[in-house]
């Protein structure tokens, strides 16, 4: 196999993960496999470890986002290429970091405000957004902790579970407008900075996650102004992501809003409905990063100009 | 085949099964992760965490 300086940084093998190094394999290509969980990284100008011999590109897709977001902000800082570099990782893994990124770019996002307290938060689901709403940790995945919240009594009572039950990360209290939509919602892939597939997620369950049983079926990309194609790019564009999933909802009237952005998209589902080779994109754009970044001995300077500053 | 950390049942493990790789016992339900290919070895998966997700 052909050595390419790529490092794949990788806990749990997803079947994502799996297809992602079966495709290096098909293209002759040997990654070399990081864990995070069996790494230590030097903060105060060390010698890098042995296991970064070589390597000047690193490929993310840890299921864990804190170990992420701290492993890649240091190998940035030992000069290696990230893919998505660390800034991103940190503006999509908190959702409050990803609303204000998509607000400060235009893009348009259901009604949602910041809470930092069960008084605040109430007024302004009584006086702002209305129910019903939905009450999103700032940090989580796959739909878990994600409250719909129908009513003031409910309201109370899941702010209470958080206050009491909660840890520091549920005092920041993500509050959005629910939004009625059709049954699905449509998860767009963007692959450095084009939208290269989306599917609908379908489900008569109010969250549309595959991950809670979601059914999927191609979407199709429409690249004109606010369609989906425009949309999830300009998205991918306000978080910096080279290769993340958009998640959007048709409100009422049909127009898209955003709901979120994601670093380290799962696809296992979305392969066969839209007949994209999606693995296949994502390691031939890393491979692009590494043939235009260069062999690993350049890696002495940060690769990612404000890599530390969300 | 190689036996279930937990309950000493009899797994088939896919023959392309990578590190990290995770699959469930068929008798006891419990989630293990291939910690090692070679030797072949098994250990109870982590939980899943706070913080996981895409």
């Amino acid at each position: 196999m052909e050595p390419v300086p790529v490092a794949f940084l990788a806990s749990r093998v997803r079947p994502e993960e799996k297809l992602l190094l079966e495709a290096y394999a098909r293209r002759g290509v040997a990654v070399r496999r990081l864990d995070e969980r069996r790494l230590a990284l030097p903060l105060d100008g060390s010698p890098p470890p042995p296991e970064l011999d070589g390597v000047a590109v690193v490929h993310d897709r840890s299921v864990a986002f804190g170990a992420a977001v701290h492993a890649l902000e240091v190998l940035e800082g030992l000069g290696i290429r990230c893919v998505n570099p660390a800034a991103v990782v940190r503006a999509c893994g908190d959702k409050v970091r990803t609303s204000a990124r998509l607000a400060r770019a235009g893009i348009p996002q259901p009604p949602t405000r910041l809470a930092f307290s069960t008084e605040e938060a109430l007024r302004v689901l009584d006086e702002e957004l209305g129910y019903p709403a939905v009450l999103k940790p700032a940090v989580g995945s796959w739909g878990r902790l994600v409250a719909r919240l129908n009513d003031r009594h409910a309201a109370e009572a899941v702010l209470e579970d958080r206050e009491v039950l909660g840890n520091w990360t549920h005092r920041s209290l993500y509050l959005q407008r629910f939004v009625r939509k059709p049954g699905r919602d449509v998860r767009a892939f963007v692959i450095g900075g084009e939208t290269v597939a989306a599917i609908y997620r379908e489900s008569e369950h109010w969250v549309t996650n595959t991950a809670r049983g979601a059914r999927t079926r191609r979407c199709p990309v429409d690249g004109t102004a606010g369609g989906v194609g425009d949309l999830a790019a300009r998205a991918a564009r306000a978080v910096g992501g080279e290769v993340v999933a958009v998640d959007l909802v048709e409100d009422v009237d049909g127009s898209l809003l955003v709901l979120e952005v994601n670093h380290s998209m799962e696809f296992r589902n979305s392969i066969e409905p839209t007949g994209v080779d999606l693995p296949g994109l994502l390691v031939d754009f890393v491979l692009a990063v590494a043939r235009e970044r260069g062999p690993a001995d350049a890696r002495r300077t940060p690769a990612v100009a404000g890599a530390g500053t969300p | 085949m190689i036996a279930c950390t937990e309950c000493t049942s009899s797994l088939d493990l896919p023959a392309d099964a990578v590190e990290g790789e995770v699959v469930a016992c068929a008798d006891c339900g419990v989630e293990l992760e291939v910690v090692s290919t070679s030797p072949l070895a098994l250990a109870l998966a982590p939980e899943v965490d706070e913080d996981w997700g895409e």
